[in-house]
C-alpha cells in the first residue's frame, strides 16, 4: 500500500464529514446571532455579539412549549401503545400455530408496499365523523400498531428457545405469564430499538399531523415550525433557533441509544 | 409450538393489532379504491347526498390533466436522479468506511449518520436559507472555485437539483450503514484468492464487492426508489412547489386537491395512481435483478 493513499483516504473522509456536519453547525451559530446578523457575505460561523433572544422568544411570545408538550406526548403515546400491540402480535406470529398463518404474515408484508398516502383521506374522514381530528388521538390511534413493528418483534422472537416457553407452561404458567415474565424481558433489545424508531419517527412525521391538526394550538413541533416559516421568513436567526428545537430531542435520543438504532435499520434490511 | 392455539388467546394476542391494521389500513386503502370512483368534494362533505358514482372519470381526466403530468415529470427526475445518486453515495461511504486506512470510524459513521435522525422540516427550514443566492453557504463555497450566484430555490432549473441534493444529504447515512453490514458479511478469503491471482483492486470490485453485495443493492434500491416517490416535506416547506411548479410532487399535488381544495374523489385517484407507479417501479427493479 502507497502511503500517500491512506492520507488521501482520510482527507476525504474528513472532507465528507465537514460536508454533513457544516448545515447544523451554521444552524446552531445562526440561532445565537442578532437578527439579520447572519444575512451577511462571506457567511458568518461565529456570532459577534452572542444572543439567546430568538429562544426567549420561542419560548416567550411564540408558544413553543405547548408544541414540544404536543409532540412529546404524541410521540410518546404512540410509542406506549405500538410497544404493547407489536410485541404481543409479533410474539403471536412467532411462536403460536394457527390456521393461515402463513398467508395473514405474507399479507401483512407485501400490503406495505402500498404508501401511506393511499389511505390519508378516508382515516381522516373516519376521524372527522368520530370526532378525533384536533386531538392526539388522531395521530396516536392509527399508529398504534404498525407492520414494520409486527415483522421487527416477531423475527426476533422466533429466536427464544421453545424450551423456555415449555417449561414455563409446565409450571403453571398461563400465556399472559408467559408473555409478561418470560417474552417481554427477552425481547428488551429490540423493544428498545422498535421504540426509538416509533418515538423517531413520530417526532419527526410532517404530513400526517399537518392534516390532522388544523387548530394550531394541537400543532407538532415540525408543523409549527413549518408554519413559523411562512410568517418569519426573513427572520433566519429565529428559525435556526426554531431548528434547534426541534432537532435537539431526537439527536440526544439517537446518541445515547444508537446501538439499537442501528440494530434495527439492519435487522429491518436481513429480509426486506 | 403444542398444536393449535386456542381461539381466545389469539384473540387477545392478535386482536387489538390486527384491528388497527385493518380499520386504519386495509378498510381505508378499500375505501380510498371506492372513494376515487366518485366525485366526493367539498359540497360532498356538508351533505352525503351529494356524492354521485363516476366510475373512471377522475382517472380519465387525471390523463389529461397537465399539472398531473407535470407533478409525475418532477417526482421521475427526483426518483431517477436522486435515487441512484443517493445510493451510489451510500455505496461509496460504506466503502470508505469499511476501508482498513481509515481511522475513527465510529465518530465518522455516527457523523454521516446525524441527518438521518433528524427532523426532516427542520432541515428544509435549514437549507432554504443556505440555499439563499447571496447570503448562503453554498453559493459561498462556489464562488470559492469562481461559480457565480446561483438562485437554487428561485430558478426552475436549479429548483429540482437543489432538492436532490438536499435529500441525498439527509439520507444517504441510513443505506451506508445496511452497505457496511453487506460488505462486512463478504468472505475475506474470496479477496485474498483474487489478490494472489493478481488481480487489482478495480477488479476485486467489480468482481468480488459488486456481485457479492447484488442483494442488499437491489434492496437498498427499492426501498430508497419507493421513499423517493412520496417526496412531499421538501417541496412543501422549501419552494411550495415553485416556481413555475417545478418541485411540485405527485403527493404534494395529492395533498392540495385533497386537503386544500377538498377534492376528495380525484385526490384519492392521484394517490393510487401513485401506488401503480411504485408498484410497477418495483416490479421492473425486481425483474432487472433477475437478468442481471
Amino acid at each position: 500500500m502507497k502511503p500517500g493513499r491512506k492520507i488521501i483516504l482520510n482527507i476525504i473522509v474528513v472532507l465528507i464529514a465537514v460536508a454533513t456536519f457544516l448545515p447544523f453547525l451554521w444552524m446552531i451559530s445562526a440561532s445565537f446571532m442578532q437578527a439579520g446578523e447572519s444575512n451577511s457575505y462571506p457567511p458568518k460561523l461565529i456570532p459577534d455579539n452572542f444572543t439567546t433572544e430568538h429562544y426567549e422568544n420561542l419560548f416567550g411570545r411564540l408558544n413553543l412549549t405547548t408544541y414540544i408538550i404536543n409532540s412529546l406526548l404524541i410521540s410518546l403515546g404512540v410509542t406506549f401503545f405500538s410497544l404493547i400491540l407489536n410485541s404481543m402480535s409479533g410474539y403471536a406470529f412467532a411462536k403460536y400455530r394457527f390456521a393461515g398463518k402463513k398467508k395473514l404474515f405474507s399479507l401483512l408484508l407485501s400490503s406495505m408496499i402500498i404508501p401511506g398516502q393511499v389511505t390519508m383521506l378516508p382515516v381522516f374522514l373516519t376521524l372527522k365523523n368520530i370526532g378525533l381530528i384536533n386531538t392526539y388521538w388522531a395521530i396516536i390511534v392509527p399508529g398504534m400498531a404498525s407492520i414494520f413493528g409486527i415483522f421487527l418483534i416477531r423475527q426476533f422472537a422466533m429466536s427464544i428457545p421453545d424450551s423456555l416457553i415449555e417449561s414455563a407452561k409446565i409450571d403453571g404458567a398461563g400465556d399472559v405469564e408467559v408473555y409478561l415474565k418470560i417474552i417481554l424481558p427477552l425481547c428488551r433489545p429490540i423493544l428498545l430499538t422498535l421504540g426509538i424508531f416509533t418515538f423517531m419517527g413520530t417526532w419527526n412525521d410532517f404530513l400526517w399531523p399537518l392534516i390532522v391538526m388544523t387548530d394550531s394550538s394541537m400543532y407538532t413541533l415540525p408543523v409549527a415550525l413549518a408554519n413559523l416559516m411562512g410568517e418569519h421568513v426573513q427572520d433566519t436567526e429565529l428559525m435556526m433557533a426554531g431548528s434547534v428545537i426541534t432537532i435537539l430531542p431526537v439527536v440526544i435520543v439517537f446518541l445515547l441509544l444508537q446501538k439499537y438504532y442501528i440494530k434495527g435499520i439492519m435487522m429491518g434490511s436481513v429480509k426486506g | 409450538m403444542f398444536g393449535k392455539t386456542k381461539i381466545n388467546v389469539l384473540l387477545l394476542f392478535l386482536g387489538p393489532s390486527l384491528l388497527i391494521i385493518f380499520s386504519f389500513f386495509f378498510l381505508p386503502v378499500l375505501a380510498a379504491l371506492l372513494l376515487s370512483f366518485t366525485d366526493y368534494d367539498i359540497y360532498a362533505l356538508g351533505n352525503a347526498d351529494y356524492i354521485r358514482f363516476v366510475g373512471i372519470n377522475n382517472y380519465l381526466k387525471l390523463l389529461e390533466d397537465p399539472m398531473f403530468w407535470t407533478s409525475v415529470k418532477n417526482t421521475f427526475y427526483f426518483v431517477l436522479v436522486g435515487g441512484p445518486l443517493s445510493v451510489a453515495v451510500s455505496l461509496g461511504t460504506a466503502l470508505l468506511l469499511n476501508s482498513k486506512l481509515v481511522k475513527l470510524k465510529g465518530l465518522f459513521r455516527v457523523t454521516y449518520f446525524l441527518p438521518v435522525v433528524t427532523t426532516l422540516v427542520a432541515v428544509a427550514v435549514i437549507w432554504r436559507f443556505i440555499y439563499h443566492p447571496r447570503f448562503g453557504l453554498i453559493n459561498y463555497v462556489l464562488s470559492l472555485f469562481g461559480i457565480g450566484q446561483i438562485d437554487w430555490l428561485g430558478d426552475p432549473l436549479y429548483s429540482m437539483p437543489a432538492l436532490i441534493l438536499m435529500a441525498v444529504w439527509k439520507n444517504f447515512g441510513y443505506n451506508m450503514i445496511i452497505f457496511i453490514a453487506g460488505l462486512q458479511n463478504i468472505p475475506e478469503d474470496l479477496y485474498e484468492a483474487a489478490s494472489i491471482e493478481g488481480a487489482s483492486e478495480w477488479q476485486q470490485f467489480i468482481s468480488i464487492t459488486l456481485p457479492q453485495l447484488a442483494p442488499t443493492t437491489l434492496f437498498i434500491s427499492v426501498i430508497t426508489m419507493i421513499g423517493y416517490f412520496q417526496l412531499f416535506a421538501e417541496p412543501y416547506v422549501m419552494t411550495q412547489g415553485g416556481p413555475l411548479s417545478s418541485t411540485l410532487s405527485v403527493v404534494l399535488y395529492m395533498y392540495q386537491e385533497g386537503f386544500r381544495w377538498w377534492n376528495i374523489g380525484y385526490s384519492t385517484s392521484i394517490a393510487f395512481m401513485l401506488f401503480l407507479i411504485i408498484l410497477i417501479g418495483t416490479i421492473i427493479q425486481f425483474r432487472l435483478q433477475k437478468e442481471s
